[in-house]
């Protein structure tokens, strides 16, 4: 292997003592005080955390279809800066991965660009509509091993066929990840409905509209005995429904967003549509409820739900403006403001919620392992001292949609180690990993 | 004062040196040339985004009375076919030297993009945004009140605000710009506001606004009121079953004949009967209330020019770089004799 | 700016209250004078302090000719929406017009200001007139005349010329308008520049 060898000296690992990490040949081949050596590259990891390479469930790559938005090689660069060594591509594409050639396509696009692994999420439905189920046996067979299925943007609304697909994903240890979204209670919907809403004149979104999909799907789920995932959960009522339904057993999981734990739908007072997002953004009682859940377990992960957009579709009318904001770059820095420094979690907390358990609800192998001998190097060094004032036009992504733009974050990832392999050093951008040519291909 | 985007930011000083200025503005239009030159050589941009002659004209011929060049710009574009975007238009107005664009757009907030964007740098007055706001609505319907209540009040009305005055607001308050207007405009100049409407035609979170709320119009009525606002409905709500039809609908909250006879006989002899129009007669108000002596619905439209002239020459007359607000008590004087200085 | 150190410079008083009482008392006699009567006299004082001046005159020209009723013969002219210069200040409120119920058609109209300088409050108020009737003749009357005319226009009526320095700032305080604790009313005051 020509790739080189590094020892990370003295960083806290997942914050806590801190110890050195020989990496070679793309796993950690020691750990401990004190090691040595001769050929390694040495990484000072003084005052710096180590944590298993985050694993996004959520994230908008827009290729094939939209890479005037964003393409895989783009997104994964964003990925990698952020600290990811994984994310999950939303099937929302065009033409929409709803067949074993499409997924196979971003998966192939994913091993090309080194960055991170791309986990592409195959559509429930065909072309997301609702009405007929995809291929999905053919997408899970497929090289990109498809585990996840989601209509993302769009809610599988029809109980029939949500039972129809929880059922069938049984069948290779698939999970369908639900977009809670009831359509007839959000025809046109802007913004979260309440308060501000009522002031601004914006088509309200309740939350009643998630809440009653959610609590649908969970009974569902209980009783075709499935597996279910609930992206962007965005309200206290969500929060309770899964709360519920873990208590009796119910096989679900739940992710909220980076930006549903910190921003309020207050900020739509601006009508500044880098402010809209489906779901939309709540109230503070919703992000209090959400933090809470979030460090008491109810809620699993966190997913960035990372949609970048061409600024043509944000700089207009804000009923005109597309829905979604960037988050790869942002994630850490979010979860670290909303969840460590306010003491609900601790770092090795934020490594459950960014990678450990979202490796498992992927199904993604070597990815959120723990940091000890013979697993794969999936590492970060994260500077949690370091503060920084958020600036679109210094990403990565080439969405200029992020809604944190001007706010001083802390946290910053120094080092991104994707199989062994810094694709992020001293806080940029190294070089992607290259996967060894396969004959059998 | 750079922009009228709302009345929920306006305060009660502004508010009433539009209405006081507006005054004098009325004066105009009982002379034999009505116009002024105080706005020669400005140029101010109708924008419509959405048809509404009456408010365009109202606006036109403020404009002109001022000598204000006047273009109108219908960029009539609907969410399916969307044509230019705003911003391009913004910058297409600007490059053309708008000095005051008015805009009335179907999507709630398209003025405050104008006005917080760097595409264009004129003054930005909102002549209606979606379901949002209608500031110079409700400005000219707190004049037409004002006018009202300072004659039963044997005062003057420059200067004078609203304070005690009970104004019901009946209608289809949830889609409406014109009863959001008001109700912050009516709260700040001291009025107390009672909107009225079935609970689906009501926002979530309008326990939350300044004012009370009630479903039932007859009591509002027996409680007495000064002012009464039908709001246009519209009977297509009928088939998003907002209220079940449109017979049903003007029997518990249309002003009909046996409301207009119930103010008389509730010894209400100088409450006033307010519509924005264009109305629905039959449906919201009755003819022979939109035709009673109470009515105030041309006073309503007249005094929307005056209003109109006031907001263009407030926001138009003064050196716009100089961000800082005037002082209505300043004297004319001070001005003139230091001259030179500036 | 001149207004920041003129404003620690100690001011003089240039007209008394009885000064200006005389002043309008000539100023009432040269216009019944000049008209050869009070026929057709219409006073339009120019707001804020031209106003009460003409309510002043008024009530001389009233005592000086028991036919004339000075109620009738007073209005005010606002010249605020006419002014050349409103692109180039803050906004300024219009203030009211009012005429006399005889109108100005054909009449002798007095324009009344407090003081006459640059000669462009006067300008506009012509224009102001000319919108709302045709005066058989227009004129001028002014307490203070300080000079640095910048237009062709000059009062026919002067209760004292005053020449001074464009650097300062005349200020004319009627007891009607300026009820400011420690400063004398009915006065004229110069603020000397620097």
């Amino acid at each position: 292997m020509a790739e080189k060898t590094y020892l990370i000296r003295g960083a806290a690992i997942l914050g806590g003592e801190a110890e050195d990490l020989l990496i070679r040949d793309g796993v950690i081949a020691a750990r401990g005080k004190d090691l040595t050596d001769e050929n390694a590259t040495v990484i000072d990891g003084k005052g710096l955390v180590a944590l298993p390479g985050m694993v996004d469930v959520h994230t908008h790559l827009r290729e094939p279809g939209r890479e005037d938005a964003e393409t895989v090689e783009t997104g994964t660069r964003a990925a990698a800066l952020g600290g990811f060594t994984a994310v999950h591509a939303m099937a929302n594409s065009n033409p929409v991965a709803d067949t074993a050639g499409v997924v196979e396509q971003v998966h192939s696009l994913g091993r090309a660009s080194g960055w991170v692994d791309v986990r592409p999420v195959g559509a429930v439905t065909v072309g997301l509509a609702g009405e007929q189920l995809a291929e999905l046996g053919a997408m899970a067979d497929s090289r990109a091993q498809v585990r996840m299925f989601s209509d993302d943007g769009i809610c599988v609304h029809d109980p029939v066929l949500m039972r129809r697909a929880l059922e069938y994903v049984k069948a290779f240890d698939g999970v369908v990840a639900q977009h809670a979204q009831e359509p007839r209670l959000t025809a046109g919907a802007q913004m979260n409905e309440g308060a501000v809403s009522a002031v601004l004149g914006l088509t309200g979104w309740p939350a009643v509209a998630e809440e009653s999909i959610i609590a649908r799907d969970v009974l569902l789920t209980q009783h075709v005995g499935s597996r279910l995932h609930v992206c962007h959960v965005s309200t206290a009522g969500s929060v309770e429904i899964v709360r519920w339904a873990k208590a009796r057993g119910i096989n679900v999981t739940a992710e909220v967003t980076p930006h549903h734990l910190l921003l309020t739908d207050e900020l739509v007072r601006s009508y500044d549509p880098v402010y809209k997002v489906n779901p939309p953004l709540r109230t503070d009682a919703d992000v209090q409820a959400l933090r809470d859940g979030l460090a008491d377990g109810t809620i699993d992960v966190v997913g960035t739900d990372h949609a970048p957009h061409p600024s043509e579709h944000k700089e207009c009318e804000w009923a005109q403006a597309a829905m979604g904001m960037t988050g790869l770059e942002t994630a850490l820095s979010v979860v670290q403001e909303t969840m460590i420094e306010t003491g609900l979690m601790t770092w090795a907390d934020f490594a459950r919620v960014t990678s450990f358990t979202p490796a498992v609800i992927g199904r993604v192998a070597d990815q959120g392992r723990p940091l000890e001998v013979g697993e794969p190097a999936n590492v970060i060094l994260v500077d949690p001292a370091a503060r920084w004032t958020v600036d679109p036009h210094k990403m990565a992504t080439m969405g200029r949609n992020s809604p944190f733009k001007g706010k001083e974050l802390p946290g910053s990832v120094v080092a991104t180690f994707f199989k062994g392999h810094p694709t992020v050093l001293d806080g940029k951008l190294n070089t992607p990993y290259r996967y060894p040519a396969v004959s059998s291909n | 004062m750079k922009h009228l985007l709302s009345t929920e930011n306006l305060s009660a000083a502004d508010a009433i040196r539009v209405l006081d200025t507006a005054e004098e503005m009325s004066a105009v239009g009982d002379r034999e040339v009505k116009k002024l030159p105080a706005l020669r050589g400005r140029t101010v941009v109708n924008l419509f985004f959405e048809d509404s002659t009456r408010t365009r004209i109202s606006f036109e011929a403020a404009a002109k009375r001022l000598s204000a060049d006047v273009i109108n710009f219908a960029a009539k574009g609907s969410s399916v076919s969307k044509g230019e975007s705003l911003k391009d238009t913004a910058q297409t107005l600007a490059a053309m030297g708008a000095d005051a664009v008015v805009i009335r757009h179907w999507a709630s907030g398209a003025p405050h993009r104008l006005a917080a964007t760097d595409w264009i740098d004129a003054a930005v007055i909102n002549a209606g945004d979606g379901t949002h706001e209608h500031p110079t609505q409700a400005l000219l319907d707190a004049f037409t009140m004002r006018r009202h209540w300072s004659k039963l009040n044997g005062t003057a009305s420059t200067g004078a605000d609203l304070k005690g005055m009970r104004v019901a607001i009946a209608g289809d308050v949830l889609h409406s710009r014109v009863a959001r207007s008001n109700v912050w405009l009516l709260k700040t100049l001291g009025a107390e506001v009672t909107l009225v409407a079935p609970p689906t035609l009501l926002p979530i979170g309008v326990e939350h606004w300044p004012c009370k709320v009630s479903y039932n119009l007859d009591q509002t009525l027996e409680a007495g009121i000064d002012a009464m606002m039908m709001l246009r409905v519209q009977g297509e709500r009928m088939n998003a079953s907002f209220f079940p039809s449109t017979r049903e609908y003007s029997r518990r909250w249309g002003f009909d004949d046996a409301r207009l006879r119930a103010l008389d006989d509730l010894g209400m002899k100088d409450t006033i009967i307010m519509h924005p129009g264009p109305m629905n007669r039959g449906l919201e108000i009755s003819s022979a209330a939109a035709d009673s002596p109470r009515s105030t619905v041309l006073a309503q439209v007249r005094n929307g020019v005056s209003v109109r002239m006031a907001a263009l020459y407030l926001l138009l007359s003064g050196d716009s770089r100089e961000a800082a607000p005037t002082n209505a008590a300043t004297p004319a004087f001070a001005s003139q004799s230091s001259k030179e200085s500036n | 700016m001149t207004e920041v150190t003129s404003a620690h410079v100690p001011s003089r008083v240039v007209l008394n209250q009885a000064d200006i009482d005389r002043a309008l008392t000539r100023i009432a006699h040269e216009i019944l004078e000049a008209n050869k009567g009070s026929q057709d006299l219409v006073l339009l004082g120019i707001p804020s302090r031209g106003y009460p001046l003409a309510v002043r005159l008024a009530a001389k020209i009233a005592a000086a000719d028991p036919t004339v009723n000075a109620e009738t013969i007073v209005g005010q002219l606002d010249v605020t929406m006419f002014r050349d210069d409103l692109s180039h200040q803050p906004t300024r409120p219009p203030r009211h017009t009012r005429l006399p119920l005889t109108g100005i058609d054909n009449k002798v109209v007095v324009l009344i200001d407090d003081v006459l300088y640059s000669g462009r409050t006067i300008r506009a108020a012509l224009d102001a007139l000319v919108d709302l009737g045709r005066p058989r003749i227009v004129r001028l009357a002014v307490l203070v005349d300080r000079g640095h005319r910048e237009l062709p226009i000059r009062a026919d009526h002067v209760g004292k010329n005053l020449p001074t320095s464009s650097s300062e700032k005349v200020r004319v305080h009627l007891e009607e308008i300026d009820s400011v604790d420690g400063v004398p009313v009915n006065e004229v005051v110069i603020e000397a520049g620097k």
